[in-house]
């Protein structure tokens, strides 16, 4: 069952109408934990675009020339896994050299990264919905992109929230759970106009 | 028949070669070649392997910088000013250093990450600091959580400090942990006393240098010790000194009272001394320091009990000390003669009496800590 749904279709879909957070609640603990205030979240956000995009078409490769016709599709989780923690390394240590504003900005998120199911959850959504490499290089950005506005969103709100009293049990976590459940209703709304597949 | 072998090997086989690409590009990479350190604009300077961290790389060149925790970035105690380029401030510092010392350029040398020349500024007195070799000589049962550890100092053999400084203990690689770490503990030992150094050192369930102290070191070992440090010491005013310990906290105004006996230094000083402990068992010292009452007329000891047992047959104050301190600012002490208030014990505990001090007219300033994180 090869999904044949169009990559810019997908690219807008996985941000808006499927988006990885809210509409499947992937990556949530970095998400409550660095949503305090907009500057890290933006970071954080870049930082999860970024090796999103980069891991899952990595990982796509594996699993095409690797996985399949060697027969292992059982141990993709594992693999994915392994390709994931080895790809942030390397990813971090590149851009410390490289450029110090980036990782300034970025890089020291980076360890964050390779324990957040964001990250395994849209690998794992291309291997189940068989999508082709342009098909996941457009997904996995556009889920990035989609969590990237999710915590901006979340951000904005807690940063408002802050200033205003809120009754001393729901403070901190458990006022952001309640948001969260109110923005993944509004998400919710532009679900059915497009079904990713 | 082994092809139930061929999946996992080739997961290992993959999950090889990304280590050794990750241990390739770690050599290539991460490698910093030589850099040089200047401290104080050409006093000293040193050319040491780049890539590591800055606190850890002096430390090997025998130049330590006070650091509570080790380096995993949560004391902030082991701040350098860099007068070299080194970027923007992490993350990771930022909380530690108020606004003036961020402008200062401020860091913590733990953060720092050694790529390039750099040029840093170093208190003058951080060059006295030196790592000793010693001897365990003793180790006393103190209470059923504390022990009073004495170290003989082998080589330097003497050791220079004030009263209320603290010395960082090097704990070895043991049982599980193949790392060694360092913790910073006070110093009861008198300064007069050059030869030795005293520490009290409470259990601290699931602590790797407190548990390494009370399983396993024994008389006659070797340790290492790297001090002095600690800006805690008796200042020398006239103001009443209003003291608070808990626990191990203990130390520090041990070697303080005895010190200000021995030297009769500061005769105007009145003392107030108060210990909080939970019950009779975990009191300790009272001999010593009621009989220090009677050597120091101007010396106070309030020992309190918050949680005495019935065996305890405790005549002595009751309640939690925070509470005990309150009351004798409010009703004994007096704010008339200026008073400084001491404290050393748990972050909990600094926290509760600075909030207690400054609300009976103690100046935030005027209290003086080293806090442990």
């Amino acid at each position: 069952m090869s999904s044949a749904i169009n990559p810019v279709i997908l690219f807008f879909a996985s941000i808006f109408t499927s988006n990885i957070l809210l509409s499947n609640f992937l990556g949530t603990c970095s998400f409550i934990s660095i949503s305090k205030d907009w500057k890290s979240s933006f970071g954080l956000g870049m930082a999860v675009t970024f090796v999103l995009t980069i891991t899952a078409a990595i990982s796509w490769l594996v699993l095409t020339y690797v996985v399949i016709p060697l027969d292992i599709e059982y141990l993709s989780f594992i693999i994915f896994i392994i390709v994931v923690a080895a790809v942030v390394q390397i990813l971090e240590m590149i851009i410390d050299r490289a450029s110090p504003a980036l990782y300034m900005s970025l890089g020291i998120f980076l360890p964050l990264i390779t324990v957040n199911c964001a990250i395994l959850g849209a690998i794992l959504f291309m291997q189940i919905r068989q999508y082709n490499f342009i098909q996941t290089v457009f997904f996995a950005t556009g889920s990035g992109i989609g969590w990237w506005l999710a915590i901006l969103l979340l951000a904005a709100i807690r940063e408002r929230i802050e200033k205003n009293p809120v009754p001393a049990g729901l403070k901190g976590a458990g006022i952001t759970m309640i948001t969260i459940g109110f923005m993944a209703m509004a998400f919710i709304g532009f679900s059915g106009m497009i079904a990713v597949q | 028949m082994i092809d139930f072998l061929y999946g996992p090997l080739i997961t290992a086989g993959l999950a090889a070669g990304l280590a050794l690409v990750i241990v390739v590009l770690d050599a290539i990479v991460n490698n910093y070649g030589d850099v040089k350190i200047d401290i104080n604009e050409g006093q000293r300077s040193y050319t040491v392997r780049g890539g590591a961290n800055l606190l850890g790389t002096m430390a090997a060149e025998g130049v330590f910088v006070p650091s509570a925790c080790g380096g995993r970035g949560s004391c902030g105690a082991c701040k350098v000013r860099v007068l070299s380029d080194v970027g923007p401030h992490l993350p990771t510092e930022l909380p530690y250093l108020s606004a003036e010392e961020v402008t200062q350029n401020v860091r913590l040398a733990c953060q720092i990450k050694l790529k390039k020349d750099i040029a840093i500024e170093l208190a003058e007195e951080l060059f006295s600091v030196k790592k000793f070799q010693s001897t365990v000589s003793s180790i006393k049962t103190i209470t059923h959580d504390i022990k009073e550890a004495v170290f003989r100092l082998d080589n330097p053999g003497e050791i220079e400090f004030m009263a209320g400084q603290y010395v960082q203990l090097v704990v070895p690689p043991y049982g599980t942990f193949k790392e060694s770490v360092q913790r910073a503990y006070s110093m009861s030992s008198k300064p007069g006393d050059r030869q030795a150094v005293e520490l009290l050192i409470r259990l601290v369930p699931g602590g790797i240098a407190t548990t390494w102290v009370h399983q396993f070191l024994k008389e006659g070992d070797r340790v290492e010790l790297v001090g002095p440090f600690g800006e805690f010491h008796v200042r020398d005013t006239t103001a009443a000194m209003v003291c608070v310990a808990g626990g191990s906290g203990m130390a520090p105004f041990k070697s303080m009272f005895y010190d200000i006996l021995q030297n009769s230094s500061y005769p105007e000083k009145e003392i107030w001394y108060f210990f909080g402990a939970r019950s009779g068992r975990d009191m300790f010292y009272l001999d010593e320091l009621r009989q220090l009452e009677t050597l120091l007329p101007r010396f106070h000891f309030v020992p309190a009990l918050s949680e005495p047992s019935s065996d305890d047959k405790w005549t002595g104050e009751t309640g939690l000390i925070t509470d005990v301190l309150e009351r004798f600012l409010k009703e004994r002490i007096g704010t008339a003669k200026g008073l400084e208030g001491y404290l050393c014990g748990s972050p909990g505990m600094i926290n509760a009496c600075t909030t207690v001090m400054t609300r009976n007219g103690i100046n935030l300033e005027k209290i003086y800590y080293d806090k442990f994180a």
